[in-house]
């Protein structure tokens, strides 16, 4: 806010701006322009959310995880520069799916929720506190955070009424319909069954190759991704049991040092085992790092993808849609003309007021399918921008963390070998 | 424009050293020497070449060179065993039997899958295959090598005419295997064996050195044996990692061919760089099995034959034992009594005579056991060192690349 105390002439009051979007089906010519502006001027945007803080509330199997939200931005768009809530799980759940229903369909790609774990919450909420469930809590706060800020790097969402209120407001109404087990849960997972149904019988007239060719260029990034994820889980996998193993052997190792008789080798012995110690604990913390920065990024691009396809069919939808108006005007104009025969003059002045109004729908839906046209292009650019961005940070970080654990080996090893040569 | 990697150390040249892996201080002196200088893998069986220089009378020639087959190896261990003369040593472990079926069992599934995969993977893999076979191979070679410089190194053993023989005779020794009776022989002899050496062990001894080694040796063994086995643990999971990147690197290749932004040179870069790195992971893991794992499972080996000594003199001492109480008995009944005299020299003079080289051949074992395990924990520091050096090069040189050209 930029309001001045006193008489200052250079500074004028701003007021700051009010939901900039209107509900995006209304106005989209302007927001079209919004947007552009928005792109112009403000490319570094300033915000940053952290998740942290997880802590137990209530107990037994109504008990749940709530996260602090932290957020800290100099964005005029906030009420205050820094300011935190408490949230649950079912929240980014609820924010997630209004999100999409506003916004997925006129081909905005929402960022898609971290994926519910029954499993994993049970074992959180019957309250057991060993590693596994401490490593699960970890694992969703870390998704959690990355969900939200991959929210309010889009222009659009971070504008939204219900992403400031989930950021800002100390309140939030339950959202109780996105329980895994819920009714609405149950429906939702049956529209997506029937879209995917649809999507299969509907083959569209592709006038423009740009969408034919994006849409196979993401098929086949979908299924590398999913193979390279499969192999790095796999290499978090044997690193944690390297960790393990090599755990035990350093054990081992000590207990051949304690029996050897002959002390200088007693010592190598001894040496060689806190080695190994050291190992086993570098081997964890890559374990991690291969973990929280190679693979949680695949799979998080993984779930992404799967929301660029779904705006790609809502795209082949909306087309539908226009198609089947464009017949129905058709079959419309046909009953006219027939009607023209008759005497029922009435229902001919009925039938040419339904024309207009068809003639009106094919219109919309035909702006419709050029809106969500233009709408995927700019959101693909966004998008691939973002992914290269995200993909070369997470990986330069990733092999910073090799680095480090090289150079812990190293550091390891040096003083190891000065022991040993001491025999 | 891709100067930013070097190709680095190429470390694959190190697998052509011959690894005398386990063993040091084998004085090769120049009356006896003995290697191993070739070897040929036949369909089910390994032919060595025994290659020996020698300057003794007892061979026709100065140099000459023979092919075994592992059984022979094993024959002339046994014949070791059960000659009574050396129950006083420590008689060097027998090599274990070559075993390349996993290995070759990999390779025919891969000649089997050739259709399912690109032709890149298959090369890939079957280059791979080819390398741990040639590991297996050349670690296999070692032991038997080992096996017979011990014998060469030792002032008694080197003089066994088997030996000689098994050096100079250039024809098939014609020792087949056992047979199914003779295995069952063999196996009830161990039970009577291990029976018996659980009874012995309970006697005292007089004598501090040998009950010191005696208790020594028992906690050891058992030590060695789960060292040995948690290091081969250790070592599966590190090659098992260093295949995964294997499979990453692809799949980012894969990537880098087929994206269309400017991460396709970010792709193919980082492909490259864990190509290297898990060639380098590889040798890690083989380093570690060399100068670890390899000299565990020795070591397990040789403080059995130690034990195996013990038990021998300790089976003496109880025979030493049970003459002198014949002899008393003899003595009180006055009966058989020069035959009970003779007997109980006879075992007097063995248990001596073991007693005596058994001391000598348990100092030398510790001897050889510190200076294996020395000069194998010091290479193992220096190659983990060396790789990971290596390793931090590469992955610097790549993040450097990366950096300056985002």
């Amino acid at each position: 806010i930029l309001l001045s105390d006193g008489p200052s002439p250079a500074i004028t009051p701003i007021t700051p701006p009010t939901s900039v979007i209107a509900p995006l089906f209304i106005d989209t010519l302007c927001l079209d322009k919004c947007t552009t502006l928005r792109e112009e001027v403000d490319d570094s945007f300033d915000i940053n959310i952290s998740v942290s803080d997880p802590e137990k509330v209530g107990d037994g199997m109504n008990a749940y995880m709530a996260y602090k939200v932290t957020t800290k931005t100099s964005m005029s768009l906030f009420k205050q520069r820094e300011f935190s809530v408490k949230r649950r799980f079912s929240d980014f759940l609820g924010l997630h799916s209004k999100l999409a229903s506003k916004y997925l369909h006129v081909g905005y790609i929402v960022p898609p929720a971290p994926e519910k774990s029954i499993v994993g919450m049970t074992k959180v909420k019957v309250g057991k506190e060993d590693q596994s469930s401490n490593e699960f809590v970890e694992k969703r706060r870390s998704a959690l955070e990355r969900y939200l800020m991959r929210t309010v790097k889009h222009h659009i969402l971070l504008k939204d009424p219900d992403v400031l209120q989930f950021l800002e407001s100390s309140e939030l109404p339950r959202a109780v319909s996105t329980q895994a087990l819920s009714s609405a849960g149950l429906l939702r997972m049956v529209n997506k069954a029937a879209d995917a149904v649809n999507k299969m019988t509907i083959k569209m007239n592709e006038s423009d190759a740009w969408f034919e060719e994006k849409q196979q260029h993401f098929e086949s990034l979908d299924v590398q991704l999913r193979k390279l994820h499969i192999s790095v889980e796999s290499l978090v996998c044997h690193r944690k049991e390297l960790s393990v193993n090599t755990a035990q052997f350093a054990k081992s190792a000590a207990m051949l040092g304690n029996s050897e008789d002959h002390t200088a080798l007693s010592r190598a012995l001894s040496q060689l085992a806190e080695v190994e110690e050291k190992m086993d604990q570098l081997h964890q913390d890559q374990a991690n790092a291969d973990f929280y920065l190679f693979s949680e990024l695949l799979g998080d691009y993984v779930r992404l993808l799967a929301a660029v396809k779904g705006v790609f069919d809502h795209r082949i939808k909306t087309w539908q849609k226009w198609q089947d108006s464009q017949i129905l005007l058709q079959k419309k104009r046909e009953a006219e003309a027939k009607l023209q025969f008759t005497n029922k003059s009435d229902k001919l002045q009925q039938a040419k007021d339904e024309i207009k109004d068809m003639e009106g729908r094919v219109q919309q839906d035909e702006r419709d399918f050029e809106q969500i046209s233009r709408t995927i292009r700019k959101e693909v650019g966004r998008f691939e921008k973002e992914r290269v961005k995200d993909f070369k940070t997470s990986i330069i970080k990733y092999l910073e963390s090799l680095v480090l654990t090289q150079q812990q080996v190293i550091k390891s090893y040096f003083t190891f070998r000065y022991v040993t040569a001491s025999v | 424009m891709m100067e930013g990697l070097d190709d680095g150390p190429d470390f694959l040249s190190e697998e052509d050293r011959a690894p005398r892996a386990v063993n040091v201080d084998l004085q090769t002196d120049a009356t006896l020497q003995v290697d191993i200088s070739d070897a040929l893998s036949e369909r089910d069986k390994v032919k060595f070449t025994v290659h020996t220089k020698s300057s003794l009378p007892n061979f026709k020639l100065n140099e000459f060179s023979v092919v075994r087959q592992h059984e022979e190896f094993i024959w002339l261990h046994d014949s070791f065993v059960e000659n009574e003369e050396y129950a006083g040593y420590i008689i060097p472990p027998a090599p274990p039997r070559p075993d390349f079926d996993a290995s070759r069992e990999k390779l025919q599934k891969l000649g089997e899958g050739e259709g399912s995969m690109t032709k890149e993977e298959f090369t890939k893999m079957k280059q791979e295959l080819e390398a741990e076979y040639l590991a297996i191979f050349k670690k296999t070679v070692a032991m038997h090598e080992v096996f017979l410089c011990r014998v060469a190194a030792h002032p008694v053993l080197r003089k066994d005419l088997n030996f000689h023989v098994f050096l100079e005779y250039n024809q098939d020794l014609s020792v087949r295997g056992k047979n199914k009776k003779e295995k069952l022989e063999d196996f009830f002899k161990n039970v009577v064996k291990s029976a018996d050496g659980v009874l012995v062990a309970g006697v005292k001894d007089v004598d501090d050195f040998f009950e010191h080694e005696k208790t020594f040796l028992l906690e050891y063994h058992n030590r060695v044996k789960d060292a040995s086995a948690k290091s081969d643990r250790m070592i599966r999971s590190h090659k098992n990692a260093a295949d995964d990147i294997n499979r990453i690197a692809s799949s980012l290749y894969t990537l880098g061919t087929q994206d269309t932004t400017e991460l396709c040179k970010f792709f193919l870069k980082v492909s490259e760089l864990f190509e290297k790195t898990r060639k380098v992971e590889s040798r890690v893991a083989a380093d570690e099995d060399l100068k670890l794992s390899d000299l565990l499972k020795y070591y397990l080996r040789e403080s059995q034959a130690a034990k195996d000594l013990l038990y021998r003199r300790s089976r003496s001492l109880v025979d030493y034992e049970n003459a002198n109480k014949a002899l008393d008995k003899a003595r009180s009944k006055n009966r058989d009594v020069l035959q009970a005299e003779t007997s109980q020299q006879i075992c007097c003079h063995k248990f001596e005579k073991i007693s005596e080289s058994a001391k000598q051949e348990l100092i030398d074992f510790k001897t050889r056991r510190v200076a294996a395990f020395r000069k194998n924990l010091v290479e193992l520091a220096e190659l983990e060192l060396k790789h990971a050096k290596g390793n931090l090069q590469l992955l610097q040189s790549c993040l450097g690349f990366m950096k300056t050209n985002t």
